[in-house]
């Protein structure tokens, strides 16, 4: 396959670069580990507004539509397992052959951390996207009952989609802390960044409480009262003094220990008590799926506002490698209307190198409209995006005045 | 005892699929083609699709996007494809993941160490 742009990664920010660059008459191929296009955004369903729903399978599928009216080209159930640039080719080995391009666009999104928890291994036990993903995509129930150990913006957001789907959500607790749970154990870092999805909460203790816990003592004073059996948000417990320390189960999951936790995140002995569950949901937040990008020998800087280790690209999502773009997730962890921008904005500035009709007005609005899209964002994965992505772009600025000297 | 969502109060009716089967461990089981071998498997109420290669304790599905390789079967003959991308397909031949001879563990077993 000569000249034709490949993209990595059909979810949001794949599909809208691919289908801009068709748009302007430049060859597309789309690959894509999954059975389907679409990514991540095929298992989200949200209220927007009262009765208005983000349907994503629907989105996707209207992407999908649009892509293959434009001729783009998908290779899906197609695994990368390396990437190497050879003379002036980027070559992309998949279990289904060679490919080779000029210009290589990475958009492969986000994974999930996990919490390793005692038990965790057993069958029953899945990361909170699983859970999404066969309820809403494979429309096939996780389980009759369960629980999510995190408490964060996906978890609650997937919580609700569960109930919706008559998935019985017992409790969403923390993970007992650990060197690896660290920042999600404790409840007062818990309650920081809960503070930012309190428009998404109907409980008006956690939405008015929101307005005045942005002072560290009224926080404090906060978490001591908070009931110990949570705060319901839809109807299920939000529990920030209770942790799991342990998933219980012969060959599969039947339950999971609760104990109380004290301020600091430690656990009040002989609060133990046992639940009965039939699956368990780790929510420990996502990171930038990059190891393509690491492969390819882009260089990684680690902000935290980003999600994690994210490589060196600019704002007209180019790194510094010649015909690598990167766009979507691994560029930090942001909504999907947001990745849908930035593919935008990185097939533009391919399309530019190809020589295909793009001003650098057309790039500055396109960048534009992700600063739009972020600030307008329902859901925000972490609260303090806008400053990380602050650093990069500065980070991108001294390394090219190091280029220079 | 099915496990599927067949109406839902957003997405609605499950669309009509053809249907096919496959085998698991040699029994039959029915399926949506083209639907993944995890949520066929999961929706007969099968959550263990391996054991651990060397300890044998039962491992499922955890991330279901074919990122943690935790659900990996045998398909046709070919060891290590992970359920949760492989599409079923008519007459599909899946055998759950076994315990591994170990040289060393099985040698230490036999010689009371």
């Amino acid at each position: 396959m000569e000249n034709k742009v490949i993209i990595i990664g059909a979810g949001p920010a794949g599909l809208s670069a691919a289908i801009t660059l068709a748009e302007k008459n430049i060859g597309v191929v789309v690959i894509d580990e999954y059975l389907y296009a679409g990514g991540r955004l095929l298992g989200q369903l949200y209220e927007e507004t009262p009765n208005k729903w983000w349907n994503g399978i629907a989105e996707s599928e209207r992407l999908l539509a649009r892509a293959k009216e434009l001729n783009v080209e998908f290779s899906l159930q197609t695994s990368v397992s390396d990437l190497e640039k050879m003379d002036q080719d980027w070559v992309v080995h998949t279990n289904k052959g060679v490919f080779h391009t000029k210009q290589l666009l990475l958009a492969t999104g986000a994974a999930e951390s996990p919490f390793p928890i005692p038990g965790w291994t057993l069958p029953g036990v899945m990361s909170v996207g699983a859970a999404q993903v066969m309820t809403n995509v494979h429309r096939v129930k996780p389980g009759e009952r369960g629980i999510i150990i995190g408490v964060n913006v996906l978890s609650s957001a997937i919580a609700m989609e569960l109930q919706i789907a008559d998935v019985q959500v017992a409790a969403i607790t923390l993970p007992a802390a650990n060197l690896l749970t660290i920042d999600s154990s404790d409840p007062l870092d818990v309650m920081n960044s809960l503070l930012h999805v309190s428009h998404m909460a109907p409980s008006l203790l956690i939405k008015i409480g929101s307005k005045f816990m942005k002072n560290e003592f009224l926080k404090k004073l906060g978490i001591t009262f908070y009931p110990k059996d949570g705060v319901k948000m839809w109807g299920i417990p939000i529990m920030l003094r209770k942790a799991v320390i342990e998933i219980v189960g012969k060959e599969q999951v039947e339950g999971v220990v609760l104990a109380t936790v004290n301020v600091d995140g430690s656990i009040v002995p002989g609060s133990e008590k046992r639940i009965d569950v039939d699956f368990v949901c780790i929510a420990g937040g996502l990171y930038p799926l990059a190891e393509l990008a690491s492969l390819a020998g882009c260089p990684f800087h680690y902000i935290e506002q980003l999600g994690g280790f994210v490589p060196l690209h600019n704002e007209q999502m180019e790194t510094n490698l010649a015909g690598l773009h990167v766009a979507g997730n691994i560029t930090g962890i942001e909504g999907a209307k947001v990745a849908l921008a930035q593919g935008k904005v990185a097939a533009l500035s391919i399309a530019s190198k190809l020589g295909a009709s793009v001003t650098q007005l057309d790039i500055q609005q396109a960048i534009k409209n992700v600063e739009t899209t972020r600030a307008h964002a329902h859901i925000q994965f972490h609260p303090e995006v806008l400053v990380g992505r602050q650093k990069m772009k500065k980070i991108w600025a001294q390394s090219l005045s190091h280029t220079m000297s | 005892m099915t496990e599927r969502i067949m109406s839902h109060p957003i997405l609605g009716d499950l669309p009509h699929k053809e249907k096919v089967s496959f085998t698991f461990d040699d029994q039959l089981y029915e399926a949506y083609k083209g639907e993944s071998l995890a949520a066929a498997l999961l929706a007969q109420g099968i959550r263990t699709l391996r054991v651990h290669e060397e300890t044998s304790h039962p491992r499922g599905i955890y991330c279901n996007i074919g990122h943690c390789f935790e659900c990996r079967v045998n398909i046709n003959g070919l060891d290590g494809e992970r359920a949760c991308i492989t599409p079923v397909a008519e007459g599909m031949v899946v055998k759950s993941g076994k315990v591994l001879p170990t040289t060393v563990r099985d040698w230490r077993k036999h010689h009371g160490k």
